[in-house]
């Protein structure tokens, strides 16, 4: 059983659509300073995180990245309590104690968006080892930038799944950069390359095409679901929007206007739907997103006497910093 | 009368963590063969499945263990090296410790990490002779020194049964320590201080291998002062209720710690007495000099850690 709000293309429209104006809100709300902190803007990148959910099951799993807002609303977190996250209100995800950077619903199978560059596939392997123990049929997708590619971790991460044959799907968002560093000059040889030395299928697709993502996903979901071990799905995209909502404050110039323009034109919701139907949808998804936004503008800020709570899950107590 | 080993204590720990619930589950080196003692037999006794051997990769291993927690394991990493642990500080400090907090405790992380053989093995030099608790126990990672076979058997269990990430320290020089042991071995509850020996004055703390080394000093010098040893066992969370009340007895401390001792554990010790108790004379520390390195050769390796005549003058100087 697939993710229902995914299941045809309209879903998925609706869903990239949600993505966007989500973010367009959030970019918003970071310049009026009523989001501290900043987020990594998806923009542009919606095609992979829909893509690659459509081809999941709701309990399948995955782990998320710094650029994390698209993975969490494509598995189905709700956006107002994403939107109060961002805000540190009780009524987030993670109650205000993680925001942008650390989104979870443990609940829809998402084990958190993740402030350290490919520390995320490795905790997707150990889950989908463990799934496969106890005999569950869950697949576990990791998202990854093209600068995690660089990290050691995750090519000893993609050895334990080859040889556990862990159903995990490793989802590189090539967007072309790591912060400013283009991934032509920093990635040696390919990310597929990367992946097939282990000896795990990877297949290159475009980003930004949500439905080349899905099937792509859904052959790498299909096979892990089989007993047929990891994937990887390297998919071409870009970023619209800056790296961080900070960059603005330093106007750079990694990327040339034509670069951007030229990858805006191949803009992944600008899909097969009527116009009509898109136009409606459109309509929904501003309906949706003001009510989320109510929701988490009217959500409590939290309690400063309970800011070392959940620090263990054992409910040990630490001492206070102050004087006794 | 049963003598049983530290070794074989915690080998027994793991069996019986294995036997009591499936969740349990070891990744480590060699740990198939049982190379460090802890694991011997149990892979043939429990299946490759459950105790797995993995390729040299600590950091995955380690981060998959966090992923196979949060997916409802226990999973016990075996690390071959204390200085294994800065390999993996990422995956236990920044990753483990933090996933509760960060996502308002959704997320639980019942993961142990074991070094069986932590501190100077004599002759393994610079990169092996770590003994980094200090490091874990500053992060807020429940910390662990056992420096009995039964402590050992007792805080293991333990450390597997809670939800947090826990380290647990086996001191290379304890690992040859055996015990006769009657009653039955039992969970010993976290953060539970053990008084080794009474005494009246003066207090002496001591951690892992270093607590048998200051009984000895203790039933030495007991004709002339009545030295009280105290084994926190539990580093992180401490049991400051059982320091601070020795404290008000003695009156006097002395902390036995073989790590660094720049913003070491026997400085915390410090400053919880410095804080909580009025000491009748200022307190001593016998450690490893500030940010140690363990030369090779025998004599200097030695001579950089904690010495019985050391630990003798410091208990003499707090008598003055
Ligand atoms: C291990 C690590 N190194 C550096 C950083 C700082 N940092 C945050 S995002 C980022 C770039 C990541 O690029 P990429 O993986 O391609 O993802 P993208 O931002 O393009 O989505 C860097 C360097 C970090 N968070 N973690």
């Amino acid at each position: 059983m697939s993710l229902p709000h995914l299941a045809d293309p309209a879903g998925r429209y609706r869903t990239m659509r949600l993505i966007r104006s989500f973010e367009e809100l959030a970019l918003e709300w970071v310049r009026s300073g009523l989001v501290v902190g900043g987020t990594h803007p998806y923009i542009g990148q919606e095609a992979v995180a829909v893509g690659v959910c459509a081809a999941l099951d709701p309990a399948d799993q995955l782990t998320s990245t710094h650029r994390g807002h698209g993975h969490v609303l494509a598995k189905g977190a709700d956006p107002g309590r994403l939107l109060a996250e961002l805000l540190g209100r009780v009524g987030g995800l993670n109650g205000g104690r993680g925001g942008s950077m650390h989104a979870a619903d443990f609940s829809l199978g998402i084990l958190g968006a993740n402030g350290i560059v490919g520390a995320g596939a490795p905790i997707a392997v150990g889950s989908a080892w463990a799934a496969r123990r106890r005999g569950e049929p869950t697949v576990v997708a990791s998202f990854f930038g093209d600068g995690a590619l660089n990290q050691g971790v995750l090519l000893e991460a993609l050895n334990l799944a080859s040889i556990w044959r862990a159903p995990a799907v490793f989802v590189c968002e090539n967007n072309g950069y790591a912060t400013t560093l283009p991934a032509a000059s920093a990635v040696g040889g390919s990310a597929c390359g990367r992946a097939a030395a282990f000896g795990i299928p990877a297949e290159t697709v475009d980003g930004m095409d949500v439905e080349a993502v899905r099937a792509a996903a859904g052959r790498a979901v299909e096979r892990a679901r089989a007993g047929g071990g990891p994937s990887f799905l390297e998919c071409l995209t870009y970023r619209f929007e800056a790296h961080h909502t900070m960059e603005r404050r330093f106007r750079l110039s990694y990327r040339t206007a034509e670069e951007v323009a030229s990858w805006r034109e191949r803009d992944p919701l600008a899909t097969g739907l009527p116009t009509g139907r898109m136009a409606e949808i459109d309509r929904e998804v501003a309906e949706l997103l003001s009510a989320a936004a109510e929701f988490a503008l009217a959500s409590a800020e939290p309690d400063p006497a309970t800011a070392n709570d959940h620090l263990y899950a054992s409910g040990l107590r630490p001492r206070s910093g102050a004087a006794l | 009368m049963t003598l049983l080993s530290y070794a074989k204590a915690m080998n027994r720990a793991l069996a019986d963590a294995l036997e009591a619930d499936p969740a349990v589950c070891v990744f480590g080196e060699d740990v198939g063969a049982g190379l460090a003692g802890l694991t011997l037999g149990l892979q043939q006794r429990f299946g490759a499945e459950r105790v797995v051997d993995v390729p040299l990769s600590e950091q995955a291993f380690t981060s998959a263990g966090i992923g196979a927690a949060l997916n409802g394991m226990r999973p016990v990493i075996e690390l071959q090296i204390p200085s294994l642990l800065f390999l993996v500080f990422e995956q236990l400090a920044n990753q483990a410790h933090k996933f509760s907090l960060m996502t308002g405790g959704q997320a639980r992380v019942p993961l142990t990490v074991v070094v069986p053989g932590s501190g100077s093995r004599s002759g393994w030099a610079g990169q092996h002779s770590d003994h980094p608790y200090g490091l874990f126990a500053h992060v807020g990672i429940k910390t662990l020194a056992p420096a009995t076979p039964t402590d050992a058997y007792g805080l293991l269990s333990s450390a597997i049964l809670d939800d947090d990430p826990v380290v647990l320290f086996a001191p290379a020089g304890a690992l040859g320590v055996r015990e006769d042991v009657t009653a039955p071995l039992v969970p010993i509850p976290l953060g539970t201080a053990r008084t080794v020996r009474p005494g009246s004055d003066v207090t002496v703390v001591a951690v892992g291998h270093l607590v048998h080394q200051a009984v000895a000093v203790a039933e030495e010098l007991a004709g002339e002062v009545s030295v009280e040893v105290l084994d926190p066992r539990t580093l992180y969370p401490l049991d400051r209720a059982a320091l601070v009340e020795s404290l008000n007895r003695t009156g006097r401390l002395v902390v036995a710690d073989d790590s660094n001792r720049f913003a070491g554990f026997a400085a915390e010790v410090l400053a919880v007495a410095a804080e909580e108790c009025r000491l009748l004379a200022p307190p001593r520390r016998v450690t490893r000099p500030d940010g140690a390195v363990l030369p090779f050769a025998l004599a200097l390796d030695r001579a950089l850690q904690p010495r019985e005549d050391q630990l003798r003058d410091a208990i003499r100087a707090v008598l003055k």
